[in-house]
Protein backbone atom coordinates (compact mmCIF):
# COMPACT_ATOMS: atom_id res chain seq x y z
CA UNK A 1 0.00 0.00 0.00
CA UNK A 2 1.51 3.66 -1.03
CA UNK A 3 1.33 6.24 1.68
CA UNK A 4 -2.14 7.88 2.30
CA UNK A 5 -2.92 10.83 1.26
CA UNK A 6 -4.26 12.83 4.31
CA UNK A 7 -7.55 14.58 3.92
CA UNK A 8 -8.08 17.27 6.92
CA UNK A 9 -10.47 18.35 8.85
CA UNK A 10 -12.75 20.65 5.97
CA UNK A 11 -10.88 19.80 2.99
CA UNK A 12 -11.05 17.13 0.20
CA UNK A 13 -8.96 15.24 -2.08
CA UNK A 14 -8.85 13.26 -5.29
CA UNK A 15 -7.15 10.95 -6.57
CA UNK A 16 -6.64 7.49 -8.39
CA UNK A 17 -5.70 3.90 -7.93
CA UNK A 18 -3.47 2.42 -6.85
CA UNK A 19 -3.56 5.97 -4.25
CA UNK A 20 -5.60 5.48 -0.28
CA UNK A 21 -7.21 8.68 0.68
CA UNK A 22 -6.96 9.02 4.72
CA UNK A 23 -8.99 11.31 6.98
CA UNK A 24 -8.39 11.25 10.49
CA UNK A 25 -10.64 11.08 13.92
CA UNK A 26 -13.80 11.91 12.57
CA UNK A 27 -16.52 12.83 15.55
CA UNK A 28 -19.40 14.85 14.66
CA UNK A 29 -17.77 15.62 11.17
CA UNK A 30 -18.62 13.42 8.16
CA UNK A 31 -16.54 11.53 5.52
CA UNK A 32 -17.77 11.14 1.90
CA UNK A 33 -15.53 8.53 -0.28
CA UNK A 34 -17.14 9.18 -4.07
CA UNK A 35 -15.69 6.65 -6.49
CA UNK A 36 -15.95 5.72 -10.35
CA UNK A 37 -14.93 2.12 -10.28
CA UNK A 38 -14.65 1.74 -14.06
CA UNK A 39 -11.73 4.82 -13.85
CA UNK A 40 -10.81 3.80 -9.86
CA UNK A 41 -10.69 7.49 -9.12
CA UNK A 42 -12.33 8.41 -6.45
CA UNK A 43 -12.79 11.20 -3.59
CA UNK A 44 -12.68 11.62 0.18
CA UNK A 45 -14.43 15.11 2.02
CA UNK A 46 -14.49 15.48 5.39
CA UNK A 47 -17.25 18.07 6.25
CA UNK A 48 -17.67 19.82 9.57
CA UNK A 49 -20.97 21.21 8.92
CA UNK A 50 -24.68 20.97 7.73
CA UNK A 51 -25.29 24.10 5.29
CA UNK A 52 -23.27 26.70 4.27
CA UNK A 53 -26.61 29.17 3.57
CA UNK A 54 -26.44 29.84 7.32
CA UNK A 55 -23.37 31.82 6.98
CA UNK A 56 -24.86 33.83 3.71
CA UNK A 57 -23.22 36.76 4.29
CA UNK A 58 -19.42 35.52 5.13
CA UNK A 59 -17.00 34.38 3.13
CA UNK A 60 -17.26 30.73 3.91
CA UNK A 61 -14.79 27.75 3.15
CA UNK A 62 -16.40 25.54 0.21
CA UNK A 63 -14.72 22.33 2.00
CA UNK A 64 -16.59 23.11 5.46
CA UNK A 65 -20.07 22.70 4.45
CA UNK A 66 -21.77 19.08 3.50
CA UNK A 67 -23.85 20.86 0.81
CA UNK A 68 -21.16 22.88 -0.99
CA UNK A 69 -17.97 20.53 -0.44
CA UNK A 70 -20.37 17.46 -2.42
CA UNK A 71 -20.87 19.59 -5.23
CA UNK A 72 -17.58 20.91 -5.83
CA UNK A 73 -15.69 17.39 -5.28
CA UNK A 74 -18.29 15.88 -7.66
CA UNK A 75 -17.37 18.31 -10.19
CA UNK A 76 -13.65 17.87 -9.70
CA UNK A 77 -14.04 14.21 -10.62
CA UNK A 78 -16.09 14.91 -12.99
CA UNK A 79 -12.90 17.60 -14.54
CA UNK A 80 -10.58 14.86 -14.35
CA UNK A 81 -12.54 12.24 -16.28
CA UNK A 82 -15.12 10.73 -13.54
CA UNK A 83 -18.58 9.88 -15.01
CA UNK A 84 -21.08 11.28 -12.64
CA UNK A 85 -23.60 8.79 -13.51
CA UNK A 86 -21.36 6.04 -12.06
CA UNK A 87 -20.68 7.85 -9.00
CA UNK A 88 -20.99 5.65 -5.71
CA UNK A 89 -20.78 7.00 -2.33
CA UNK A 90 -19.88 5.54 0.82
CA UNK A 91 -20.41 7.85 4.28
CA UNK A 92 -18.71 7.37 8.08
CA UNK A 93 -19.01 9.45 10.79
CA UNK A 94 -21.47 11.95 12.29
CA UNK A 95 -21.39 10.87 15.79
CA UNK A 96 -22.53 12.41 19.40
CA UNK A 97 -19.47 12.80 21.28
CA UNK A 98 -20.95 13.20 24.45
CA UNK A 99 -23.77 12.28 25.87
CA UNK A 100 -25.17 15.60 26.19
CA UNK A 101 -28.58 16.91 27.86
CA UNK A 102 -31.37 16.14 25.87
CA UNK A 103 -32.35 19.62 23.39
CA UNK A 104 -28.96 20.94 23.19
CA UNK A 105 -27.40 21.58 20.00
CA UNK A 106 -24.06 20.15 20.41
CA UNK A 107 -25.59 16.97 19.71
CA UNK A 108 -27.59 17.24 16.84
CA UNK A 109 -24.74 18.22 15.05
CA UNK A 110 -23.47 14.77 14.15
CA UNK A 111 -26.97 13.66 13.36
CA UNK A 112 -27.83 17.13 11.01
CA UNK A 113 -24.18 16.70 9.00
CA UNK A 114 -25.47 12.97 8.17
CA UNK A 115 -29.19 14.07 7.09
CA UNK A 116 -27.55 17.28 5.34
CA UNK A 117 -24.66 14.89 3.29
CA UNK A 118 -28.12 12.48 2.20
CA UNK A 119 -29.60 15.14 1.06
CA UNK A 120 -26.70 16.74 -1.24
CA UNK A 121 -25.88 13.34 -2.55
CA UNK A 122 -29.71 12.56 -3.00
CA UNK A 123 -29.73 16.00 -5.31
CA UNK A 124 -26.62 15.08 -6.93
CA UNK A 125 -28.15 11.58 -7.87
CA UNK A 126 -24.54 9.72 -6.60
CA UNK A 127 -26.23 6.67 -4.41
CA UNK A 128 -25.26 5.36 -1.27
CA UNK A 129 -24.33 1.66 -1.39
CA UNK A 130 -22.27 2.06 2.45
CA UNK A 131 -22.30 3.85 5.34
CA UNK A 132 -20.95 3.68 9.00
CA UNK A 133 -22.65 6.73 10.65
CA UNK A 134 -23.75 8.21 14.27
CA UNK A 135 -23.15 6.67 17.65
CA UNK A 136 -20.90 7.98 19.94
CA UNK A 137 -17.41 7.24 19.26
CA UNK A 138 -14.53 8.37 16.39
CA UNK A 139 -14.11 6.99 13.29
CA UNK A 140 -10.84 7.48 10.99
CA UNK A 141 -11.61 6.48 7.41
CA UNK A 142 -9.21 4.87 5.02
CA UNK A 143 -10.60 4.94 1.10
CA UNK A 144 -8.85 2.48 -1.18
CA UNK A 145 -9.27 3.21 -5.02
CA UNK A 146 -7.83 1.08 -5.80
CA UNK A 147 -11.23 -1.71 -4.71
CA UNK A 148 -13.39 1.20 -3.57
CA UNK A 149 -13.21 0.16 0.28
CA UNK A 150 -13.97 2.54 3.16
CA UNK A 151 -12.01 1.29 5.66
CA UNK A 152 -14.02 2.51 9.33
CA UNK A 153 -11.17 2.00 12.40
CA UNK A 154 -12.04 3.45 16.02
CA UNK A 155 -10.60 2.47 19.41
CA UNK A 156 -11.12 -0.27 20.94
CA UNK A 157 -13.02 -1.70 18.43
CA UNK A 158 -12.73 -4.50 15.39
CA UNK A 159 -11.91 -2.29 11.70
CA UNK A 160 -15.08 -2.44 9.27
CA UNK A 161 -14.34 -2.61 5.43
CA UNK A 162 -17.20 -1.31 3.40
CA UNK B 1 -14.91 44.50 14.80
CA UNK B 2 -13.08 41.27 13.60
CA UNK B 3 -14.54 38.72 12.41
CA UNK B 4 -12.08 35.70 13.67
CA UNK B 5 -9.16 34.57 15.82
CA UNK B 6 -6.91 35.09 13.15
CA UNK B 7 -7.24 38.87 13.21
CA UNK B 8 -6.21 38.86 16.86
CA UNK B 9 -3.46 41.38 17.34
CA UNK B 10 -0.06 40.49 19.58
CA UNK B 11 -1.56 42.85 22.52
CA UNK B 12 -4.96 41.21 22.10
CA UNK B 13 -3.35 37.75 22.71
CA UNK B 14 -1.63 39.13 25.22
CA UNK B 15 -4.70 39.59 27.15
CA UNK B 16 -6.30 35.64 26.54
CA UNK B 17 -2.42 34.44 27.79
CA UNK B 18 -2.65 36.57 30.99
CA UNK B 19 -6.65 35.29 31.38
CA UNK B 20 -4.68 31.68 30.98
CA UNK B 21 -2.32 32.66 33.62
CA UNK B 22 -4.89 33.17 36.04
CA UNK B 23 -7.02 30.54 35.12
CA UNK B 24 -3.92 27.90 35.44
CA UNK B 25 -3.04 29.41 38.86
CA UNK B 26 -6.37 29.27 40.24
CA UNK B 27 -6.51 25.58 38.66
CA UNK B 28 -3.64 24.71 40.80
CA UNK B 29 -4.74 25.89 43.81
CA UNK B 30 -7.76 23.64 43.30
CA UNK B 31 -5.94 20.79 42.12
CA UNK B 32 -3.41 20.65 45.67
CA UNK B 33 -6.38 20.87 47.44
CA UNK B 34 -8.09 18.37 45.70
CA UNK B 35 -4.73 16.22 45.68
CA UNK B 36 -3.78 16.98 49.15
CA UNK B 37 -0.26 17.36 47.87
CA UNK B 38 1.85 20.97 47.42
CA UNK B 39 1.00 21.79 43.28
CA UNK B 40 3.84 23.86 41.21
CA UNK B 41 2.83 24.89 37.78
CA UNK B 42 5.23 25.56 35.14
CA UNK B 43 4.00 28.59 33.50
CA UNK B 44 1.31 28.19 30.75
CA UNK B 45 1.53 28.33 27.05
CA UNK B 46 -0.89 29.89 25.66
CA UNK B 47 -1.46 29.75 22.17
CA UNK B 48 -3.52 30.52 19.62
CA UNK B 49 -3.08 27.68 17.04
CA UNK B 50 -4.75 25.65 14.07
CA UNK B 51 -7.04 23.30 14.74
CA UNK B 52 -4.03 20.80 13.44
CA UNK B 53 -1.69 22.33 15.45
CA UNK B 54 -3.58 21.74 18.80
CA UNK B 55 -4.63 18.29 17.68
CA UNK B 56 -0.99 18.02 17.23
CA UNK B 57 0.20 19.26 20.44
CA UNK B 58 -1.78 16.74 21.85
CA UNK B 59 -0.28 13.60 20.11
CA UNK B 60 -2.22 13.18 17.14
CA UNK B 61 -5.46 12.99 15.80
CA UNK B 62 -6.06 9.42 16.90
CA UNK B 63 -4.51 9.56 20.36
CA UNK B 64 -6.78 7.95 22.96
CA UNK B 65 -7.31 11.02 25.15
CA UNK B 66 -10.20 11.86 27.95
CA UNK B 67 -12.17 15.65 27.41
CA UNK B 68 -13.99 17.33 29.77
CA UNK B 69 -16.38 19.31 28.11
CA UNK B 70 -17.83 22.45 29.88
CA UNK B 71 -20.03 24.82 27.99
CA UNK B 72 -20.49 28.46 29.39
CA UNK B 73 -22.96 31.23 28.75
CA UNK B 74 -24.24 34.22 30.26
CA UNK B 75 -22.21 37.62 30.12
CA UNK B 76 -19.77 35.69 28.39
CA UNK B 77 -20.07 32.27 26.23
CA UNK B 78 -18.24 29.44 24.60
CA UNK B 79 -17.03 26.25 25.31
CA UNK B 80 -13.78 24.99 27.47
CA UNK B 81 -12.30 21.61 26.76
CA UNK B 82 -9.82 19.86 29.40
CA UNK B 83 -7.53 16.81 27.73
CA UNK B 84 -5.63 14.41 29.32
CA UNK B 85 -4.09 11.44 27.68
CA UNK B 86 -5.35 7.83 28.88
CA UNK B 87 -2.02 7.29 30.80
CA UNK B 88 -1.71 11.18 33.07
CA UNK B 89 -5.51 9.76 33.43
CA UNK B 90 -5.02 6.81 34.96
CA UNK B 91 -1.89 8.58 37.09
CA UNK B 92 -3.82 10.94 38.54
CA UNK B 93 -7.23 9.03 39.64
CA UNK B 94 -4.52 6.24 40.97
CA UNK B 95 -3.69 9.18 43.73
CA UNK B 96 -7.25 9.81 44.39
CA UNK B 97 -8.41 6.18 44.14
CA UNK B 98 -7.12 3.11 44.80
CA UNK B 99 -9.76 0.45 43.12
CA UNK B 100 -7.18 -1.20 40.95
CA UNK B 101 -10.53 -1.41 38.55
CA UNK B 102 -8.76 -0.36 35.19
CA UNK B 103 -7.49 -3.71 33.75
CA UNK B 104 -8.30 -1.67 30.29
CA UNK B 105 -9.81 1.69 30.99
CA UNK B 106 -11.23 4.14 33.77
CA UNK B 107 -13.89 2.53 36.12
CA UNK B 108 -17.04 4.65 36.84
CA UNK B 109 -15.46 6.35 39.96
CA UNK B 110 -11.90 7.45 38.00
CA UNK B 111 -14.14 8.86 35.57
CA UNK B 112 -16.21 10.39 38.08
CA UNK B 113 -12.93 12.02 39.47
CA UNK B 114 -11.76 12.83 36.21
CA UNK B 115 -14.64 14.84 35.08
CA UNK B 116 -14.73 16.74 38.34
CA UNK B 117 -10.92 17.86 37.91
CA UNK B 118 -11.69 18.34 34.29
CA UNK B 119 -14.89 20.92 36.19
CA UNK B 120 -12.82 22.02 38.70
CA UNK B 121 -10.19 23.25 35.54
CA UNK B 122 -12.42 24.51 33.77
CA UNK B 123 -14.41 26.52 36.56
CA UNK B 124 -10.88 28.17 37.42
CA UNK B 125 -9.91 29.72 33.64
CA UNK B 126 -13.98 30.61 33.40
CA UNK B 127 -13.56 32.54 37.17
CA UNK B 128 -10.50 34.44 35.80
CA UNK B 129 -12.32 35.68 33.15
CA UNK B 130 -15.37 36.89 35.69
CA UNK B 131 -12.67 38.32 38.19
CA UNK B 132 -11.19 40.46 34.91
CA UNK B 133 -14.40 41.34 33.12
CA UNK B 134 -16.68 41.86 36.14
CA UNK B 135 -19.20 39.42 33.49
CA UNK B 136 -21.16 37.34 35.24
CA UNK B 137 -20.87 33.32 33.13
CA UNK B 138 -23.02 30.32 33.88
CA UNK B 139 -21.13 26.98 33.58
CA UNK B 140 -22.78 23.62 32.03
CA UNK B 141 -22.38 20.22 33.93
CA UNK B 142 -19.26 18.76 33.10
CA UNK B 143 -19.42 16.43 30.14
CA UNK B 144 -16.92 13.45 29.76
CA UNK B 145 -15.84 11.23 26.53
CA UNK B 146 -12.94 8.66 26.17
CA UNK B 147 -11.85 8.95 22.31
CA UNK B 148 -9.23 9.72 19.44
CA UNK B 149 -8.50 13.57 20.13
CA UNK B 150 -9.33 14.53 17.17
CA UNK B 151 -12.95 13.53 17.34
CA UNK B 152 -13.24 15.21 21.17
CA UNK B 153 -11.35 18.27 19.54
CA UNK B 154 -13.84 18.99 16.98
CA UNK B 155 -16.87 19.02 19.15
CA UNK B 156 -16.07 22.65 20.06
CA UNK B 157 -14.46 23.58 16.82
CA UNK B 158 -18.06 22.75 14.72
CA UNK B 159 -20.01 24.82 17.80
CA UNK B 160 -17.82 27.79 17.01
CA UNK B 161 -16.99 26.99 13.44
CA UNK B 162 -17.92 30.03 12.32
CA UNK B 163 -14.71 31.95 13.55
CA UNK B 164 -12.17 30.47 11.56
CA UNK B 165 -10.22 27.33 12.27
CA UNK B 166 -8.31 28.59 15.76
CA UNK B 167 -8.16 27.62 19.22
CA UNK B 168 -6.86 28.82 22.07
CA UNK B 169 -4.99 26.41 23.52
CA UNK B 170 -3.34 26.03 27.02
CA UNK B 171 -0.77 23.46 27.79
CA UNK B 172 0.58 23.27 31.40
CA UNK B 173 1.95 21.01 33.20
CA UNK B 174 1.13 20.48 36.98
CA UNK B 175 4.41 19.73 39.47
CA UNK B 176 3.54 17.62 42.71
CA UNK B 177 5.48 16.71 45.17
CA UNK B 178 4.72 13.06 44.06
CA UNK B 179 2.89 13.66 41.12
CA UNK B 180 3.85 15.01 37.71
CA UNK B 181 0.83 15.94 35.59
CA UNK B 182 0.75 17.33 32.27
CA UNK B 183 -2.83 18.90 31.01
CA UNK B 184 -4.08 20.60 27.84
CA UNK B 185 -6.67 23.49 27.59
CA UNK B 186 -9.00 24.41 24.31
CA UNK B 187 -11.11 27.08 24.60
CA UNK B 188 -13.84 28.68 22.08
CA UNK B 189 -15.38 32.16 22.96
CA UNK B 190 -17.55 33.49 20.79
CA UNK B 191 -16.57 37.02 19.12
CA UNK B 192 -19.06 39.00 21.82
CA UNK B 193 -17.17 37.33 24.47
CA UNK B 194 -14.06 38.53 23.47
CA UNK B 195 -15.35 41.93 22.61
CA UNK B 196 -16.86 42.24 25.75
CA UNK B 197 -13.32 40.70 27.46
CA UNK B 198 -11.20 43.80 25.66
CA UNK B 199 -13.72 46.26 26.29
CA UNK B 200 -13.96 45.90 30.03
CA UNK B 201 -9.60 46.03 30.11
CA UNK B 202 -9.76 49.08 27.89
CA UNK B 203 -8.76 47.53 25.18
CA UNK B 204 -10.62 47.72 21.10
CA UNK B 205 -11.48 44.68 19.15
Amino acid sequence: MSEAIIVGISDYKWSKSPDVLVTHALGSCVGICLYDRVLKIGGLAHIMLPDSTMFASQEINRMKFADTAIVDLIHKLRENGADAARLTAKIAGGAQMFAVQAGSAIGAIGERNVTSVREALRSARVPIIAEDTGLNYGRTVYFDLDTGVMRVQSLNRSIKDL
Amino acid sequence: MIKSYEELNDTQIDVLREIGNIGAGNAATALAVMLDDTVEITLPSVKIVSFDEAVSGLGGPEIMTVGVLVNFSGGASGMIMFLLDMEDAKGITNILIQDDDDRDGLSELKLSAIKEIGNILASSYINSISMLTGLSIDLSIPYIAIDMAGALMSVPLIEFGTLGDKVMFIEESFLGEFHHLRSNIIMFAELETLKAIMERLGLEL
